[in-house]
C-alpha cells in the first residue's frame, strides 16, 4: 500500500548527484567532471576538493563542453557534463547528436534544474521538452530519478554503464523515500512502488512523489492502485508496462514535461502496440512555464496530486463506460 | 619515412582518388579535398607517429580529427593509402551500405575515424578533449586537427579557441584550411574573418603560417609546430591553400566546393594527375 511508503527526509535531487559523483570519483579513476560555470548548483564541492585534477571548468560554453567530453572518451575517460537541463539539451542538441550520440561516445550528460520545479527563474530555464529530445536520439539512455537517494544511485550506476546517458534531475528539496543504499534502482528496470488491480499510474522524476500522494487518496477511496516509477525512459521497461496494463486495463502517466514526447508518449505507444487501453496524461499541455514557487507552478499547470486523482477517476470512468 | 618526392607522388594519387570518387557517385566535395591533399599526405605519411592497425583510444600515438567533414574524399583516400582499409573500398564512397558515408562517421566502424563530423564547428572541442585525455594518460603524443576557414563562422569554434589556452592544451596542433572560399563565395564577402593571426594570438595561441600546397612547406611547417608544443599553449597553423588545387579548372573556384565533375571533366582532370600508386 502506498500509505506504507516512509519519507526519510526532504533533499534536493541535485544533492544526490553531488554525493553520487563523489563516490564515482573514488571508485572510477577515469571519471572526469566538467561544468559550464555551475559547480555550486551541482554540489560538486566534495568532488573538486578530493579530485581537483579531474574537474574541468569550461566556463559558460556548453557546446564546447559537450565536444570536449566527447574527445575525453577517446583515451578511455568517463566524462560527466554538468549544466542545467535546458543548456544540457536544447542549447547543444546538435553537439550531442553528432559528437556524442552518432559517434557513440561514453559521455554522461547530467542535467539539473529540469522542469517547472526550477521555480522562480521562469520559462527560459524550465525545459519541458528535454526528455523527448534525448529519447529520440538513437543509442541514448535516458534516466529520470525520483528523489535524492535514487539520483545518487543512478549517478553511480551510469559510471559503469557503457554508452551515452542523459540523467535528468532537479532543483528543489523533495521527499526522499527510496532506499538509501540505492539497491532498489536498476537501469532499465521499472520500480513497482505498489501493486494494484484497478489502475496503473506510471510516473517519473519529481512527479513520482505526487503520484504517491494521489495514489493514497485513491486508495482511501477504495481503488487498488498499481504505481510504477519509470525512472528509465529509455531503454523502456516495456514488459513491466504491458504486465501492469494487462491487469488494470487503464493508466495515467505523470511527468514534469510536455505531454508531447515524454513518458506519456512512451507508455501510449507501448499500449497501442500491445494492449490498447484508456490513458490519461498528466504533464504540461504544450505550453511554456513561468515564474513561481514549485508548488504554485505544479498546481497552476495541472501537475499536482489532485490533478493526478482527477485524471485517474476520469480514466477509470472511461474504462468502466 | 617518406621523402618529399614520394609524398608528392602519394598526393597525386590521392588527388586522382578524390576526383574519381566524387565522379563515381556524382556527389561529394572535391574543392576543399584537393586543397588539403598535400597537408593530409604530409601529416599521415611523414609527420604523425602512428601505430599499426587502428584503436579508437589512440593511446601512445598521434591522432587526427577532421572537423570540416565534407572533405571526406581526401580523408578516406589518405586513410586507405595509409593502410587503414583496402583502397578498393574507396569505390563505395557515398553509396548505399558503404562505410564511406558522405561525411565521416564512427557509426560504420571505418578504421581511422574517431568521431563523426560534418555539422561544422565541433571538431576543435573534440580535439581539445582528446588532447586532455592524453595528458591524463601521461601520453606524450599529439593531437592534430583540421578546420575550414568558413567553418570558423560557427561560434563553437570560438568557445574552443578561448578554452584551449586556458586549459593549457599544449599538445594540440590545429590547422585552418585558409582557402578564402565557402559555399556562397569568398569568405571576405560571406563573413569576413578579419586578421586570423591577430585573433588567434589574442586568444593565447602560438600562430604559424604555411603554404598548404607546397609539400616542403607543409612538412617544415608541421615540424615547426611540433617543436612548439609542450610550452603551455596550443598551436594553430594558418594554412594557405587553393581550393581545387591540382585540377586547373577547379582551382580557386568556390563553385567546386560541392559538385562532381562530368565524364569529360574527369578525363581532363585525370590527364593532369598521372597514376602513381595504382588506381583503386
Amino acid at each position: 500500500m502506498l500509505k506504507d511508503i516512509q519519507v526519510l527526509n526532504e533533499k534536493e535531487t541535485r544533492g544526490g548527484f553531488g554525493e553520487g559523483i563523489y563516490e564515482v570519483g573514488k571508485k572510477f579513476p577515469e571519471a572526469i567532471v566538467l561544468t559550464a560555470d555551475l559547480a555550486g548548483s551541482f554540489k560538486l564541492g566534495p568532488f573538486i576538493k578530493e579530485f581537483p585534477d579531474r574537474f574541468i571548468e569550461v566556463g559558460i560554453a556548453e557546446a564546447n563542453m559537450m565536444g570536449i567530453a566527447a574527445g575525453l572518451t577517446i583515451g578511455g575517460k568517463i566524462p560527466f557534463t554538468t549544466t542545467f537541463a535546458n543548456f544540457s539539451t536544447g542549447r547543444v542538441y546538435d553537439q550531442i547528436r553528432q559528437s556524442i550520440a552518432y559517434s557513440n561516445k561514453n559521455v554522461k550528460i547530467c542535467a539539473s534544474h529540469a522542469g517547472l520545479t526550477l521555480g522562480e527563474d521562469g520559462a527560459t530555464h524550465q525545459i519541458l521538452e528535454d526528455i523527448g529530445m534525448m529519447r529520440m536520439l538513437p543509442g541514448m539512455t535516458v534516466i529520470v530519478p525520483c528523489d535524492f537517494n535514487q539520483t545518487k544511485a543512478a549517478t553511480m550506476a551510469i559510471a559503469s554503464y557503457q554508452g551515452p546517458v542523459y540523467l535528468r534531475f532537479g532543483r528543489p528539496k523533495w521527499p526522499n523515500f527510496t532506499k538509501e543504499d540505492g539497491s532498489d534502482f536498476v537501469i532499465g528496470k521499472a520500480q513497482v512502488l505498489s501493486e494494484g488491480t484497478d489502475i496503473s499510474i506510471f510516473a517519473c522524476g519529481h512527479l513520482v512523489w505526487k503520484a504517491i500522494e494521489a495514489g493514497r487518496i485513491l486508495e482511501e477511496k477504495g481503488y487498488s492502485v498499481e504505481l510504477i516509477n519509470i525512472h528509465t525512459i529509455k531503454p523502456l521497461d516495456e514488459e513491466a508496462i504491458i504486465k501492469s496494463i494487462s491487469k488494470t486495463k487503464c493508466a495515467v502517466t505523470c511527468e514534469e514535461h510536455n505531454i508531447y514526447g515524454g513518458l506519456g508518449d512512451c507508455v501510449g505507444q507501448v499500449a497501442a502496440k500491445n494492449f490498447p487501453i484508456p490513458i490519461e496524461y498528466v504533464g504540461t499541455k504544450d505550453t511554456f512555464g513561468e515564474s513561481g514557487t514549485p508548488e504554485q507552478l505544479l498546481k497552476k499547470y495541472g501537475l499536482d496530486s489532485p490533478d493526478i486523482v482527477a485524471a485517474a477517476e476520469k480514466v477509470l470512468a472511461r474504462k468502466n463506460a | 619515412m617518406a621523402q618529399t618526392n614520394e609524398l608528392r607522388q602519394i598526393a597525386t594519387q590521392i588527388r586522382r582518388d578524390i576526383v574519381r570518387m566524387v565522379h563515381g557517385v556524382q556527389s561529394g566535395h572535391p574543392g576543399g579535398s584537393l586543397g588539403c591533399t598535400d597537408f593530409l599526405t604530409g601529416l599521415y605519411f611523414k609527420i604523425m607517429q602512428r601505430n599499426p592497425g587502428f584503436s579508437m583510444d589512440g593511446i601512445n600515438e598521434d591522432i587526427f580529427f577532421l572537423s570540416n567533414g565534407h572533405i571526406s574524399p581526401v580523408f578516406y583516400s589518405t586513410l586507405a593509402r595509409a593502410g587503414y582499409f583496402d583502397v578498393k573500398e574507396l569505390a563505395t564512397f557515398r553509396k548505399i551500405n558503404s562505410r564511406l558515408q558522405g561525411h565521416p562517421t564512427t557509426h560504420e566502424h571505418l578504421p581511422g575515424i574517431r568521431v563523426a563530423s560534418g555539422s561544422l564547428g565541433q571538431g576543435m572541442s573534440v580535439a581539445i578533449g582528446a588532447a586532455l585525455a592524453k595528458k591524463y594518460n601521461n601520453d606524450k603524443h599529439l593531437v592534430f586537427s583540421l578546420h575550414g576557414d568558413g567553418e570558423l563562422d560557427e561560434g563553437q569554434n570560438w568557445e574552443a579557441i578561448m578554452s584551449a589556452p586556458h586549459l593549457k592544451v599544449d599538445n594540440l596542433i590545429a590547422t585552418i584550411d585558409w582557402n578564402g572560399q565557402q559555399i556562397d563565395g569568398p569568405t571576405d564577402k560571406v563573413m569576413a574573418l578579419g586578421d586570423l593571426h591577430i585573433k588567434f594570438s589574442a586568444f593565447g595561441w602560438i600562430v604559424l603560417e604555411m603554404n598548404g600546397n607546397d609539400m616542403d612547406d607543409v612538412v617544415a611547417g608541421l615540424d615547426k609546430a611540433k617543436s612548439l608544443t609542450g610550452q603551455g599553449k596550443p598551436v594553430v597553423i594558418l594554412m594557405k591553400t587553393i581550393m581545387g588545387k591540382g585540377v586547373d579548372f577547379m582551382e580557386g573556384h568556390h563553385e567546386w566546393h560541392g559538385i562532381a565533375p562530368s565524364d569529360a571533366q574527369l578525363a581532363n582532370a585525370l590527364g593532369q594527375l598521372p597514376e602513381t600508386l595504382g588506381d583503386y
